[in-house]
């Protein structure tokens, strides 16, 4: 069954176990987030976008997968929001939705070969992100 | 003393010195670390969705055997130690998580996060006691201008972590004042490398780093130390290789008298700087 868009937005919610509705909008969690330049939406953006229950556009945007998980703006917010928590749902919804992956384990020994030095840290915590 | 100990996968691969240091180290000192039998790999990445309960169960199983021999668990690397430390967290705190890891591990006692997870830098200054230490050294680093890299993973997010001060920590730099050289702070010290996204984008990562070591180098550091390999693997790859990064444990090897931690070889322009060989 296809759920709505509000329906997503609630899960959202509830998965990341993050109280959206706190936020005060200051902006700090995007200030100070590292991978600002290269994600299409920041972190404030995720926290009002499922608050007002839009969750369409952060679902196909595969910039989500940019987040650096380094809690940053998990830290800073003022107001105990933890928007990493919200990117992360974003981005195991959209995983689980689309069997996606962005390293596969075909890609592993290509990875390898051209750094040796590549250690497995990242390469466990790429899968983690990107494929279940 | 006795302590378990989780090394965790990289550092049975690429990161065998953090490893390996530390161990020898802790021996030297009189700590016993336990290594835990038949340890998995914990994931790397704290899992923050709230159902996801199978990549959780591997750090349940480690915590569960230090309970088992009733020892504090004590983790070297940056991305374990978060791991095991927030999953201990939902253990204790979060009945959801809780039921659920406990009906699919099914022990014999259910867990329910008593174990104390430790870092091996807390170790050394809550167990053993830096001041302890300091006595300990045999060959102070006397000169050295030492950069504490902290990086993100061993004090985010500090409601759980609880490890030291998220925005002025200073375990590192009273680590490096015990071994007898100068810590150097500098305020990239806590901000993020670059993580596993160097695998995708080496760009955003190098970015990243550049910032990081340009504030350091500034601020007067002459070397830098971490605890996580991944940091380790951005610092030296996105850098001239003008500036050395070592592990926390390499220095405390050496400052214990215990030899000197390999050569510092960098990699510059695709050469090996040791033997000029290409990488
Ligand atoms: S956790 Fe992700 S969204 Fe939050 S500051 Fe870090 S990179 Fe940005
Ligand atoms: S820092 Fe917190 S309160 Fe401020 S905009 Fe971000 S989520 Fe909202
Ligand atoms: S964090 Fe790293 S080194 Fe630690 S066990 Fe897990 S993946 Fe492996
Ligand atoms: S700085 Fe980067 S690799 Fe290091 S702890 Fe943070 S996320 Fe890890």
């Amino acid at each position: 069954m296809q759920m709505s868009e509000k329906d997503v937005a609630a899960l959202v919610k509830e998965i990341s176990g993050s109280d959206v509705k706190k936020c005060m909008k200051c902006g700090k969690c995007s200030a100070t987030c590292p991978a600002y330049g290269e994600m299409r939406f920041h972190p404030h953006q995720f926290v009002s976008m499922v608050a007002r229950g839009r969750v369409e556009e952060l679902l196909k945007d595969p910039t989500v997968t940019r987040c650096l998980s380094c809690f940053a703006c998990v830290e800073r917010c003022p107001r105990g929001v933890e928007p990493a928590n919200v990117v992360a749902a974003i981005r195991v919804l959209a995983e689980r939705e689309q069997e996606g992956s962005n390293i596969s384990p075909a890609d592993v020994p290509k990875l390898v070969a051209g750094d040796p030095e590549i250690p497995q840290q990242a390469l466990v915590s790429a899968f983690r992100k990107y494929r279940k | 003393m006795n302590y378990s100990y989780y090394p965790g996968c990289t550092l049975k691969t690429k990161a065998q010195d953090l490893d390996r240091y530390g161990r020898e180290s802790a021996q030297a000192l009189g700590i016993v670390l336990e290594e835990i039998e038949d340890w998995q790999c914990c994931g790397a990445v704290y899992p923050m969705v709230r159902d996801e309960i199978a990549t959780k169960l591997s750090a349940v199983r480690t915590l569960m055997a230090a309970r088992d021999k009733g020892q504090k668990l004590v983790t070297l690397c940056s991305a374990c130690h978060n791991v095991l430390t927030r999953v201990n967290n939902d253990m204790r705190t979060d009945e959801y998580i809780r039921s659920r890891a406990n009906s699919y591990i099914a022990p014999a006692v259910p867990y329910a996060g008593e174990t104390q997870v430790i870092h091996y830098l807390q170790l050394l200054r809550d167990e053993y006691g830096f001041d302890n230490l300091a006595k300990a050294v045999k060959k102070p680093l006397k000169g050295r201008r030492i950069g504490a890299y902290y990086g993100c993973l061993l004090l985010r997010p500090s409601k759980v972590m609880a490890f030291d001060d998220p925005e002025n920590p200073r375990i590192i730099e009273d680590f490096v004042r015990a071994l007898g050289a100068t810590p150097v702070v500098y305020g990239m010290r806590n901000e993020c490398c670059g993580a596993y996204v160097t695998l995708k984008d080496e760009a955003q990562a190098r970015g990243n780093v550049d910032r990081i070591i340009r504030n350091a180098r500034i601020q007067g550091a002459e070397e830098l130390i971490t605890a996580c390999p991944l940091c380790m693997y951005n610092l030296k790859k996105h850098q001239d290789g003008s500036m050395p990064v070592r592990y926390i444990t390499e220095l405390l090897y050496e400052a214990l008298g215990l030899g000197s931690a390999d050569a510092e070889v960098a990699v510059v322009d695709g050469a090996c700087s040791a033997c000029g060989r290409a990488k």
